[in-house]
């Protein structure tokens, strides 16, 4: 398995210029390259949970003058994050972009996607971080005005003008970085930084970073894109985009970076925090006011991740105690990988109620759980977990992160945290109202429920919801203590240079 | 030569016969110091991208001085998109290919000697792919924006656009 | 520092057309620039004073390369940058061309559908 490492960037880059070459021939062959694709690189995610921490060579040039790619806890938990909802996206679109023309260049465009995040996410060299932040952002950005509408394309085209300022800050960034130390290498910048210190410009790279990679991951001053982005783009592209897109390319760059190489510090997580917190109040105040179903879940996926954002700098910070930080960023991980599993579903549900009914106005719709059962039972197991409610996955991890912040010593974030959960709470028993319960309209009278296909994806994730609520304890030791203990761990990350 | 001068002097599409002409002795010289960009990019500066560029210059000169059925002749839609696909798809394999050697892109080719054309293993291939899609791609985008373009212009008057992908 | 000022000064410029004008073409202008001038920051930070370039002709000893040539990475840095910029700056005109056919103008404060 170690030495096939490089293939989950290899595999979706040949498959997305096959799938053009192929196609000229007939259009049905996207559909099971694709599939084929996403299950081989489920599969070898799955696996690679089960290896030992490694580093390989590319080419065989040995570090710190080649390229370098690193596997360790948090790795590997984010390769399993993408490639199964991946898998579960694709399974969806075979059949809902049967209404769009160009359904070949569609799945290109996915498996381009599917690539940068892998890339991004294995890698352990800051300039090869960059070109495969890029691949993926370009692609996104395609993706997102993929259906060339009106609205489609105001929004695609807003969203690349904020990202590519954004990856024009994180360049300059890497800039300054190589001019200091001389070299690009992760495990090697770790090691200068450590004998630098924190300077003044060291400060000012953390700056340029937080700007563009916060708005990646969409934290509050930077997140006017996504409400008008993720609604515009085809449902299966939202999933991928909400649950998968902001976590691979901005949460996870911002742990990687701030942990593993520039170090603990007072000031910046303390900054962490406060964009955490005011994420998690502004997304949640703008939620409530909402008409439409997918710019709903948008706002609430800025909420969701300041929650994310307040755990990761509540253990950024040095003088707090270990077991404080490590519960906080064991909830922090958590979070991550629940927000991933029932935004999705939620995001794929909206797609099989547009699919059906053709609308995603929230006063049109009204009573779907008597003509859809089945998408009404997933949307309804998806709104309960996102609000917080025991058994399901999400009470577990916002208890953990609320428990961390009052150990801490911060009454005011956990304060600010029950509120946000109970205002979340709020609007998602709304939603469910305005979409399942209440009065069937009469232009609706005739729907039926969604194809096998479809429906599919929304079962699977459903039962994700409730297994990883109950067993709870199997995850942690599987999957988060690794992660957690490779982001706390400074040393072991500097000791990949010298190998192993 | 009879097609050819007929072509030289109908002014209705493309530019005067002057620029015809010289285009037509300018073009094989921008061709061939194209190809030597990509084939000695592992001896002197250049290499896959810059090579690419001069070949994809090549041919907008050409559709800009006769017009453009003579470009779409020279290398079609389907074509570009062909040639784009593959040549991409031969530096994936070719960076596969290192498992022989045992690491992904290793240079698993005979190193020959420094200063030669044949040297250096693998990376002449690797040249020669990017240098062949960036061509297409540059070529493809060129043809995108501007001749299937055309619907802009009808739409802004008002009539009803023909929309091309 | 005085290396260092064209740099910043197209930066700046190219940031203050992005946010300043009003017709899209403009914006893209200003992406272009900006981007632009961190490429040039970028093959800047390899700069030795009095160096010579960094290819070995035939009879040229190693280590004079080594002592006196400017250093080539970042170079290699920009080739790969101005790639992903050229593939930015299409899809950013391709997506121009279309807002334009469907919005008839192309005026920033004109096109808001999206509100909320």
């Amino acid at each position: 398995m170690q030495t096939y490492y490089p293939l989950f960037t290899a595999i979706p880059l040949a498959a997305a210029f096959l799938n053009l070459l192929l196609s000229k021939i007939s259009m049905k062959v996207s559909d099971y390259i694709a599939f084929l694709v996403t299950g081989i690189l489920a599969v070898m995610s799955v696996k690679m949970l089960f290896e030992a921490p490694f580093i390989y060579a590319v080419g065989n040039w040995r570090p710190p003058f080649g390229i370098l790619l690193v596997s360790d806890g948090l790795s590997s938990m984010m390769l399993v994050v993408i490639n199964l909802i991946a898998f579960l996206a694709v399974i969806f679109s075979m059949k809902y972009m049967s209404t769009y023309t160009a359904k070949p260049k569609y799945f290109s465009l996915f498996m381009l996607m599917i690539a940068g995040m892998n890339g991004v996410v294995i890698t352990g060299d800051m300039f090869n971080l960059y070109v495969f932040l890029e691949i993926a952002s370009i692609a996104s950005y395609a993706l997102v005005g993929f259906g060339t509408g009106k609205k489609e394309l105001e929004a695609s085209f807003k969203y690349l003008i904020l990202g590519g300022v954004a990856s024009t800050a994180v360049l300059f960034g890497i800039a300054f970085l190589y001019s200091m130390t001389g070299t690009l290498n992760m495990p090697d910048l770790a090691q200068q930084l450590e004998v630098i210190g924190m300077t003044r410009t060291v400060g000012f790279v953390v700056a340029l970073f937080l700007m563009g990679f916060g708005l990646k991951a969409s934290a509050v001053p930077f997140h006017a894109w996504l409400p008008d982005a993720h609604p515009s783009a085809p449902a299966p592209i939202s999933a991928m985009l909400s649950g998968v897109l902001i976590k691979a390319l901005g949460i996870y760059t911002i742990m990687r970076i701030m942990f593993n190489i520039i170090g603990k510090d007072e000031l910046i997580s303390a900054i962490i925090m406060f964009l955490g917190a005011i994420s998690m109040v502004i997304g949640g105040l703008l939620a409530v006011g909402q008409k439409d179903f997918k710019r709903m879940l948008a706002y609430s996926s800025i909420s969701q991740m300041g929650y994310v954002l307040i755990a990761i700098g509540l253990a950024l910070k040095p003088s707090a105690e270990p077991v404080v930080a490590s519960l906080a960023l064991i909830g922090g991980l958590f979070h991550l990988v629940n927000h991933a599993v029932f935004k999705s579903l939620l995001f794929l549900a909206s797609g099989a109620v547009e699919y059906r009914t053709g609308t995603r106005d929230l006063g049109k719709l009204g009573g779907l759980i008597k003509k859809m059962p089945v998408t009404g039972a997933a949307t309804a197991v998806g709104s309960l977990s996102i609000a917080g409610i025991p058994p399901f996955n999400g009470f577990w991890s916002k208890l953990i992160i609320i428990l961390a912040l009052f150990r801490g010593g911060y009454w005011v974030y956990g304060t600010v945290g029950v509120v946000v959960g109970f205002i979340t709470l709020i609007y998602f028993v709304m939603l469910q109202k305005e979409v399942l319960f209440g009065k069937l309209p009469e232009s609706l009278s005739k729907i039926k429920e969604a194809p096998f296909a479809m429906v599919l994806p929304l079962v699977i994730l459903a039962v994700l919801c409730l297994v990883m609520g109950i067993g709870y304890m199997a995850i942690e030791g599987q999957m988060l203590d690794s992660a957690a203990s490779a982001l706390l761990d400074k040393m072991a990350y500097m000791n990949y240079l010298i190998g192993g | 030569m009879d097609r050819l001068e007929q072509e030289i002097k109908d002014t209705s599409k493309g530019m005067t016969p002057i620029v015809k002409t010289v285009v037509r002795f300018v073009i094989g010289i921008i061709v061939i110091f194209g190809v030597y960009i990509v084939l000695y990019g592992h001896v002197t500066p250049g290499g896959g991208f810059a090579g690419g560029v001069i070949l994809a210059s090549a041919y907008v000169l050409l559709t800009l001085a006769f017009g453009k059925e003579m470009g779409l002749s020279k290398m079609s839609n389907t074509g570009a998109s062909l040639l784009d696909n593959s040549g991409a798809l031969m530096f994936v394999i070719i960076g596969l290919l290192g498992y022989t050697g045992g690491y992904f892109f290793y240079n698993f080719l005979g190193k020959g000697d420094p200063f030669q054309l044949f040297s250096a293993g693998s990376i002449p291939l690797a040249n020669i792919a990017i240098g062949v899609k960036v061509t297409a791609s540059v070529f493809a985008i060129f043809m995108a924006l501007s001749i299937f373009g055309r619907f802009i212009y009808k739409a802004a008057e008002g009539d009803e656009s023909e929309s091309e992908e | 520092m005085i290396l260092y000022f064209l740099s910043l000064v197209l930066l700046v410029m190219g940031l203050y057309c992005l946010i300043a004008k009003k017709n899209i073409v403009k914006k893209i202008i200003g992406i272009v620039i900006a981007e632009y001038s961190i490429n040039l920051f970028l093959v800047l930070v390899g700069y030795r004073h009095e160096g010579i370039a960094p290819i070995l002709l035939k009879g040229m000893q190693t280590e004079e390369l080594v002592q006196k040539g400017v250093d080539p990475l970042p170079q290699a840095l920009v080739l790969t940058s101005i790639v992903i910029g050229l593939g930015t700056l299409a899809l950013m005109v391709a997506l121009c061309l279309r807002m334009y056919e469907k919005f008839k103008t192309f005026d920033m404060t004109k096109i808001n559908t999206l509100k909320g």
